[in-house]
C-alpha cells in the first residue's frame, strides 16, 4: 500500500509535467492541424534556459528560494516563448497553404536544428543543477519499514500545474484572444472574414505553448536536478501520446491523457520493468488510437466527401 | 520569380530611416533569441559547474543580421543589382580565397556564418534583381502558382533527362569504384556505398509513403529487423549472406505487416507518430534483449560477404583461397569494399526496376489511387487492407535487404544505430525528392547525404546544416524537388487553393 502510495505520487508529478508540454501539442494541433515535432525541443529549451537563469541568478546573489524560482520562471517563459513564435514564423508560417507533409518534414528539420543548435552552444554532456534548490519533504506514512514521501519539489510542481491550468482555461475562455483562437479552430477562413487576426492568433498559440513547455522544462530541471540536449525527444514523444490519448485538441484531455502517461510510466517501472518503461508510453499510445482514435476527451472527426 | 516580382510591386517603398528602424527591430528580436543560449555557456569542470559568456560572439552575430536586414530593405528599394554584384563576388571570392589559403580554425565559425548571411543576401538580390529585369521587359506570367509551374517544367525535364542519361549515370556508378581505386581514394567508395543504401532505403520507403501515401516514420524499425536477421543467422547458425538475405527480407516483410494490421484505421500524422512508436520499440526491444540481440553491446564479429566462396582477406585459413590469391593480385582492403559497393548498387537497382514495374500492375495502380482517395477507392472495389498491407511489406522487405547489407558492411551491429534520426533522414529523402519520384531520391540522397558527407571537419555542424537544409527545402519546395507525380487537382486541397486565390 505504502508502496503504491508513493507510486502514485511521483505518478501523479510526472504526469502533470507530461501534461504542460501536451497543451502545447494540443493547441496547435487543434488550431492548424499539425504535428508540432519540434515543441520537445523547446521545452528541451525551455530547461536550459532557466538552468542559465538560475546561474546567473546565482551569480548575482539572489539567493532567496521563492524570487529566484519567481524570476527563473518568468525568463524561462520569456525566451522559450520567443523560440517558439520564432519556430512558428520561419518553418511553419511559409508553409501554411502547402498539405500536411511539407509542415511536418519542416517540424522535424526544426527539432533536429534545434537539438543540434543547444548542443553546439552548450555542450554534449549533461549539465546539472549543483545543489537541490528545493529539499525535503513530508512523511506522509510509514508501514514495513517503507516511507512514503511527498517531496516539496513535488507540491511545487502539482500546484504550479494547477495553477496555470487554471488560468490558462480562463485565457481560452473567458478573454477575446481566446475567442479568437476558438473561432480559428472552428473555422479559420471564416475567422478571418469576420477580422479575426489569424497570423497573430496562431502566433500567439505557439507562444502559449512554448510558455507551458518552458515552465515544464524548469521543472523538469528542478525535479531530476539534470538535462541534456536530446531530453526533448522522449518526452516530446510521451508528452504527444498524452495529447492524443486525452483527445487531441482538447485542453483537459491533455492534462488527464498527461496524467495517465504519467501513471502508466511509473506505475509500469515499478511493478514491472524499469527497462521497458518507454515502451508502456507507446504502446498505450498505439492502443488508444486503434481503439479510441479520438481520445478520452476529443470531438469525433467526420469526414465529408 | 513571378511571385517574387509582385510582392516587390505590392510592397511600399520604406524611407532610410525606417530601413533602419525595421533592421534594428529584427536585430532587437535576434539579439533576445540568442542571448540566452549563444551569449552564456554552462561549463563544468570536474563537479562544479560555472557560467561563461560569450557576448563578443553574440553582439558579432546580430551586427551581421542588421546589416543584412538593412541589405535585404535596399535591394526592395531598387538596389538589387549593385547589391546582386558586390555580395555576389564577395561569396564566391571567399570560397575561392577559403580554398586557396584555408582560415584559421577559431575563425571559422565566424567566417562560415558570414559567409552564409552574404551568400542568402546575394541570392535574394539576384532573385529580385532577375524578376525586375523581366518585368522591365514586359513580360506577363501566369498569375497563380509562377513558381510551381516553374518548378513542374524543372519536374518533367529532369524527367525526360532522367530517362536519357539514367544509363549514363549507371554507366559512371558502375566504373565508378575503379576510378577511385587507381586513384587510391577510399573515402569516395565509402561514400558511394554510403549513397546507395540509402537510395536503396529512400527507394523502399517510396513505395510506402511515395506510391501509397502512407507516412511512415519508423521505417528503421525495418532496417534493424534485416540487419538482426542476417547477424543472428550468421553469427549462430553460420549461414552466408545470400543465403541469409531472402530470411531477412521475409521477416522485415512480415514485421510490416505486424506494424500494417493496427493501423489499417489510421491516417495521415496519426499514421507518422504510431509508425514512429513502433521504430522505438522495436529499438528498445534490441536494447534489452540481451540473450538474442547482445542488448546495448550489439552482436559483432558478423562475417563479411565473400566474392562467390573466396575470402577477402590478407591469408586464408588453410583449403580455402582469398579473393587476392585467387586473381593473382596483392592483397588490398580495396577489392572488399568494391564488392561491397556492387552489392549495394544491384540491391538498390533491383528496388529501382521492381518499383518501376510494380507501378504499372494492378497493385501499383491501386497503391497511387490509394494515396489519392481512399474513399474513392473502396467505392471502386479496391480493397485497402490488402492493398495497404502489401505497401508496407514491400516497402519492409526492401528494408530488410538494405539492413542485411548494412549488418555484413560494418561487421558490428547495435540499437544505437537504427534511432528515430534514421527514420526521419530517409523519409526526408522520400519527400525532399518529391513523394513519388525515383529520380528524386537519387538526388536528394546525393545533397542530403553527399552533402553534409562532404563537410566531414565540421563534425558538430553536420546534423545542424542538415536540420537547416530540410527546413529549407521544404520552404523553396513544398512539394520536393522534382514533383512531377503530384496530382494537378485535388478535392481536399480546395481550401489551400482557395487561399492562394
Amino acid at each position: 500500500m505504502a508502496y503504491f502510495l508513493q507510486q502514485l505520487i511521483n505518478g501523479l508529478t510526472l504526469g502533470s509535467i507530461f501534461g504542460l508540454i501536451a497543451i502545447g501539442y494540443t493547441m496547435v494541433y487543434g488550431i492548424i492541424g499539425m504535428v508540432n515535432f519540434a515543441h520537445g525541443d523547446i521545452f528541451m529549451i525551455g530547461g536550459f534556459v532557466t538552468l542559465i537563469a538560475f546561474m546567473v541568478l546565482g551569480l548575482s546573489g539572489i539567493t532567496w528560494v521563492p524570487l529566484a524560482l519567481l524570476l527563473m520562471l518568468v525568463i524561462a517563459m520569456a525566451f522559450t516563448a520567443l523560440h517558439g513564435w520564432a519556430v512558428e514564423r520561419l518553418a511553419y508560417r511559409p508553409l501554411r497553404s502547402s498539405g500536411r507533409l511539407a509542415p511536418l518534414i519542416s517540424a522535424i528539420g526544426m527539432s533536429i536544428f534545434l537539438q543540434n543548435y543547444v548542443q553546439i552552444m552548450q555542450g554534449a554532456r549533461n549539465k546539472a543543477v549543483g545543489q537541490p534548490l528545493i529539499s525535503g519533504g513530508i512523511t506522509v506514512m510509514e508501514s514495513d519499514g517503507f516511507t512514503v514521501q511527498l517531496g516539496y519539489m513535488q507540491i511545487v510542481i502539482v500546484v504550479l500545474t494547477v495553477v496555470l491550468m487554471v488560468g490558462f482555461t480562463l485565457l481560452i475562455t473567458g478573454t477575446a484572444l481566446g475567442r479568437n483562437q476558438r473561432a480559428c479552430e472552428q473555422d479559420m477562413r471564416m475567422a478571418r472574414l469576420l477580422g479575426v487576426d489569424v497570423d497573430r492568433t496562431i502566433s500567439l498559440t505557439f507562444v502559449m505553448g512554448a510558455a507551458l513547455a518552458a515552465v515544464a522544462g524548469m521543472v523538469w530541471l528542478l525535479y531530476y536536478g539534470i538535462i541534456d540536449f536530446y531530453v526533448g525527444f522522449l518526452a516530446g514523444i510521451k508528452a504527444f501520446s498524452a495529447a492524443v490519448l486525452g483527445g487531441i485538441g482538447s485542453l483537459p484531455g491533455a492534462m488527464l491523457g498527461g496524467l495517465l502517461i504519467g501513471l502508466i510510466e511509473v506505475f509500469w517501472s515499478a511493478y514491472f520493468s524499469a527497462e521497458y518503461k518507454d515502451v508502456a508510453a507507446f504502446a498505450v499510445l498505439v492502443l488508444a488510437l486503434v481503439f479510441r482514435p479520438t481520445g478520452l476527451l476529443g470531438k469525433p472527426e467526420i469526414e465529408k466527401v | 520569380m513571378v511571385a517574387v516580382a509582385q510582392q516587390t510591386a505590392a510592397r511600399p517603398a520604406m524611407s532610410l530611416p525606417a530601413m533602419v528602424k525595421d533592421a534594428a527591430i529584427f536585430a532587437a528580436v535576434a539579439f533576445t533569441l540568442a542571448l540566452p543560449l549563444l551569449g552564456f555557456r554552462i561549463q563544468d569542470k570536474g563537479s562544479t559547474s560555472f557560467i561563461e559568456t560569450r557576448f563578443g560572439d553574440l553582439f558579432y552575430a546580430v551586427l551581421v543580421l542588421f546589416i543584412a536586414k538593412l541589405l535585404m530593405s535596399l535591394i526592395n528599394a531598387g538596389l538589387a543589382r549593385p547589391i546582386a554584384l558586390v555580395t555576389g563576388v564577395l561569396s564566391l571570392g571567399w570560397i575561392v580565397v577559403a580554398l586557396v589559403n584555408p582560415v584559421a580554425p577559431q575563425y571559422q565559425v565566424h567566417t562560415w556564418f558570414t559567409w552564409l548571411v552574404v551568400a542568402s543576401v546575394a541570392i535574394r538580390a539576384w532573385v529580385v534583381w532577375r524578376a525586375e529585369a523581366t518585368a522591365a521587359r514586359g513580360v506577363v506570367a501566369g498569375v497563380i502558382g509562377g513558381q510551381d509551374s516553374h518548378g513542374t517544367q524543372i519536374g518533367h525535364l529532369v524527367a525526360r533527362l532522367g530517362r536519357q542519361l539514367g544509363p549514363v549515370f549507371f554507366l559512371i556508378a558502375l566504373v565508378m569504384p575503379f576510378y577511385a581505386y587507381f586513384a587510391d581514394d577510399k573515402r569516395l567508395v565509402d561514400l558511394g556505398v554510403l549513397i546507395f543504401t540509402y537510395i536503396m532505403l529512400g527507394w523502399g520507403l517510396n513505395v510506402v509513403v511515395g506510391l501509397a501515401g502512407l507516412l511512415d516514420l519508423g521505417y528503421v524499425a525495418f532496417y534493424a529487423v534485416g540487419a538482426y536477421t542476417y547477424a543472428v543467422f550468421s553469427v549462430k547458425l553460420g549461414l552466408n549472406f545470400w543465403e541469409t538475405l531472402p530470411v531477412a527480407g521475409l521477416m522485415a516483410a512480415s514485421f510490416g505487416v505486424l506494424l500494417g494490421f493496427p493501423v489499417l484505421r489510421l491516417r495521415g500524422d496519426y499514421l507518422a507518430i504510431v509508425t514512429l512508436g513502433f521504430g522505438e520499440i522495436i529499438r528498445i526491444i534490441l536494447l534489452n534483449w540481451a540473450e538474442l540481440a547482445g542488448g546495448a553491446q550489439g552482436i559483432g564479429g558478423i562475417p563479411r560477404p565473400s566474392f562467390f566462396g573466396l575470402q577477402f582477406a590478407p591469408s586464408a585459413p588453410e583449403g580455402q583461397t582469398t579473393f587476392a590469391q585467387f586473381f593473382n593480385l596483392d592483397y588490398s582492403p580495396f577489392h572488399r569494399q568494391m564488392w561491397l559497393y556492387y552489392i549495394i548498387l544491384l540491391l538498390a537497382l533491383i528496388t529501382n526496376w521492381f518499383t518501376l514495374r510494380v507501378r504499372k500492375l494492378p497493385i501499383g495502380r491501386a497503391w497511387e489511387a490509394l494515396r489519392e482517395d481512399e474513399t474513392a477507392c473502396r467505392a471502386l472495389g479496391i480493397n485497402p487492407t490488402n492493398t495497404k498491407l502489401t505497401a508496407f511489406a514491400i516497402g519492409a522487405m526492401f528494408g530488410g535487404f538494405a539492413g542485411s547489407f548494412f549488418a555484413t558492411r560494418q561487421g558490428f551491429i547495435s540499437p544505437e544505430s537504427f534511432n528515430f534520426l534514421e527514420s526521419a533522414i530517409i523519409l526526408a529523402i522520400v519527400v525532399l525528392g518529391g513523394m513519388g519520384s525515383q529520380i528524386g531520391v537519387v538526388i536528394a540522397t546525393i545533397v542530403l547525404i553527399g552533402g553534409p558527407e562532404w563537410f566531414r571537419d565540421l563534425e558538430l555542424y553536420r546534423m545542424l546544416a542538415f536540420g537547416g537544409l530540410m527546413v529549407l527545402i521544404m520552404i523553396w519546395r513544398p512539394q520536393g524537388l522534382l514533383a512531377h507525380r503530384e496530382p494537378t487537382i485535388t478535392m481536399n486541397g480546395g481550401r489551400a487553393g482557395a487561399r492562394a486565390k
